[in-house]
């Protein structure tokens, strides 16, 4: 009963018979479409034609929108076409793909040099736009901050107290681990290299610092930008898809007091610990190597890092991780409240936080760097 | 061919599906007649969404055993199995439409993963499903996030349909859609039945529904069918919690 599907020519005087046979359906969509094509064309000639389809076996929507398909092109060329032989069953299905209006499909336009040039003006456009989104989820995150000290019953500790577990305490092996396998690393350098002008006990001097001042911070920074930075962005973000902020709002509540604040507020604590944690750790790696590698006894580090470094060098690093931690967090929350609906664009906009947050924390050292050397400390 | 209209579309036997200690679905049989539409009903949390997701494929079962089209979905290979898939089509409760593409990627999707056809044929295609449904052609460059709550359902319908399969499942197809945009809706799906000889799945909690388009309807509860009929034996039924469902307030004023 089911067979391949065929379309043959019947001529009968000025008239044309096509006799539509076998199973017209999706899976023989390629031969059926070759088939109503050439008969397009060759019908051309006769005057009336007359499409039987009482032998068609099976039909589905592609076989009846290819026999419409055909019946739509030959009245077009002024031939008088009928459908003739449906079955019960499938008349109604035909007459169903009868209503489709055929619409001329709407192409995406070609890439043209105005296009292009658009597209570069968009994108400056588009950082000017950045920097201003920046400021001013500042200003909301101050304001909120503010309105809390007012009003301290609405702060709200319980999720602070969460997000500090999260970004903090939680990201404490991680850090602790990765500084002190630097610090090993700068230290076992440091000596490869010094010992070649018999200088190795200066690794101590650049150990201590260059992990107070500029690694460990820095570092630090980076690894939270990865870490936390893009997790706020994509609960915030989840969030924004879900219409759950537009709840919130309806509901009184302003979001930035409620979701960024607590947020920023455990970032902006969480960074100067995890840098403390993460400088220590890179100090006792390097002594370990320093120790191990170059014969530098505890002792002696610890004597010579005494006199390397005063309290200047760590205030420099410490101060530093709070400014970064805002940089940080006001990137994300931004990013992730600019999702729109689709999974896409959340994609999109965890991996702008990411490299935004990376991009501004190293921008903010470099200006800390000049601001510090021209103080003089 | 005869034989295959005898035999139920979808038989499942001595189904058990359990989450930890709560068992959900409880040696629960149930027979899919083809060319029908079967409603499904019963209690919030009885585990309807979950039969339907088991028969699927999505939830792991305990025991029992499930053929859809006389295939046994347990012992079939892959190739078994995806030629069973092709030939089923879900509307999931929220649609579950792909927000990364637009609505007519969306309908061409599963064509351009199971059949060799034209973009042409696509698109024309694809304008087809969209007026079946009810709805324009010029929303088919649209993102779903671009669509109101019925005209996703409705998208989600159209790419069920876009294989013409054999047999559909809509979970909740009328849930969060205006009375008469879930009246077109049985409208649609009773008229897609009747023109493409599908069998339809449905679990529902609208009444209109059960009595405009739903040719049978089978009730779950302690996890396994407590009835299973036409409305008119629903009615008889001496079940509490049917006596209940079709003799309360809201049922009184659908027939009244």
């Amino acid at each position: 009963m089911n067979g391949d599907p065929k379309l043959e020519r019947i001529a009968k005087g000025n008239a044309l018979a096509l006799c539509a046979t076998g199973t017209w359906t999706a899976s023989f969509a390629p031969v059926l479409e070759r088939m109503v094509a050439d008969a397009e064309k060759l019908a051309g000639g006769s005057q009336s034609i007359f499409i039987d389809v009482s032998e068609v076996s099976k039909l589905d929507t592609f076989g009846a929108w290819l026999i419409e398909r055909l019946r739509r092109s030959l009245t077009q060329g002024a031939v008088e076409t009928q459908i003739a032989g449906l079955s019960a069953n499938y008349s109604s299905l035909v007459d169903e793909v009868r209503r489709v209006r055929a619409m001329p499909v709407t192409d995406t336009s070609a890439v043209t040099i105005t296009g292009m040039l658009e597209q570069i003006g968009q994108t400056v456009a588009g950082i000017a736009g950045t920097v201003a989104g920046l400021i001013d989820m500042l200003g909301a995150v101050l304001a909120a901050g503010a309105r809390t000290l007012i009003h301290p019953r609405s702060f709200r500790l319980t999720s602070t107290v969460h997000h500090l577990e999260q970004v903090c305490w939680r990201a404490v092996p991680i850090v602790v681990l990765i500084t002190f396998l630097i610090g090993c690393i700068i230290a076992q350098q440091g000596i490869f290299h010094f010992r070649r002008f018999g200088a190795d006990i200066f690794v101590v001097d650049m150990l201590g610092v260059l992990v107070l001042r500029e690694i460990g911070v820095l570092l630090v920074a980076i690894m939270v930008a990865g870490r936390s930075g893009s997790a706020y962005t994509a609960e915030l973000g989840s969030m924004k898809m879900r219409e759950e902020i537009d709840a919130l709002r309806t509901m009184g509540f302003d979001p930035i007091e409620v979701l960024v604040l607590p947020r920023m507020l455990a970032l902006v604590l969480a960074l100067p610990i995890l840098a403390f944690l993460g400088a220590m750790a890179a100090l006792y790696g390097g002594g370990l190597v320093a120790w191990l590698y170059g014969g530098v006894d505890p002792e002696a580090f610890l004597l010579r890092l005494r006199d390397a470094i005063s309290i200047d060098h760590f205030i420099v690093g410490i101060v530093k991780a709070p400014v970064m931690a805002a940089v940080i967090g006001i990137v994300a929350c931004v990013e992730g409240l600019a999702v729109q609906g689709s999974a896409e664009s959340l994609g999109q906009h965890t991996t702008a936080s990411v490299v935004k947050g990376i991009f501004f924390v190293i921008v903010m050292d470099g200006v800390f760097a000049i601001f510090f050397a021209s103080i003089g400390m | 061919m005869a034989g295959e209209i005898q035999n139920p579309i979808i038989r499942v036997r001595d189904i058990t599906v359990q989450f930890g200690a709560t068992r959900v679905l409880d040696g629960l049989d149930l027979d899919v007649k083809r060319g029908e539409i079967l409603g499904f009903v019963g209690p919030s949390g009885a585990g309807k969404s979950v039969l339907t997701r088991t028969i699927i494929g999505l939830v792991p079962k305990v025991a029992g055993s499930i053929e859809v089209f006389g295939v046994d979905l347990d012992a079939s290979n892959t190739s078994q199995r995806r030629n069973v898939e092709r030939r089923w089509g879900v509307l999931f409760q929220q649609g579950a439409l792909f927000s990364s593409l637009t609505v007519r990627q969306n309908i061409q999707f599963p064509m351009r993963e199971y059949l060799r056809v034209s973009q042409r044929l696509m698109d024309e295609i694809t304008i087809a499903k969209l007026t079946m449904v009810g709805l324009k052609p010029e929303v088919a460059d649209r993102f779903p996030s671009e669509l109101s709550g019925g005209m996703i359902k409705r998208v989600a319908l159209a790419r069920a349909l876009s294989l013409d399969p054999d047999l559909v499942f809509l979970d909740e197809p009328t849930s969060g859609l205006d009375p008469i945009g879930a009246g077109d809706f049985d409208e649609l799906v009773r008229t897609l039945q009747r023109t493409l000889g599908l069998t339809v799945f449905m679990v529902t909690h609208d009444l209109d529904s059960l009595y405009t388009a739903c040719d049978r309807i089978a009730v779950l509860g302690n996890g396994k069918i407590i009835a299973a009929g036409s409305i008119a034996d629903m009615q008889a039924s001496q079940h509490p919690w049917l006596r209940q469902y079709f003799h309360g307030k809201r049922a009184r004023a659908v027939m009244g």
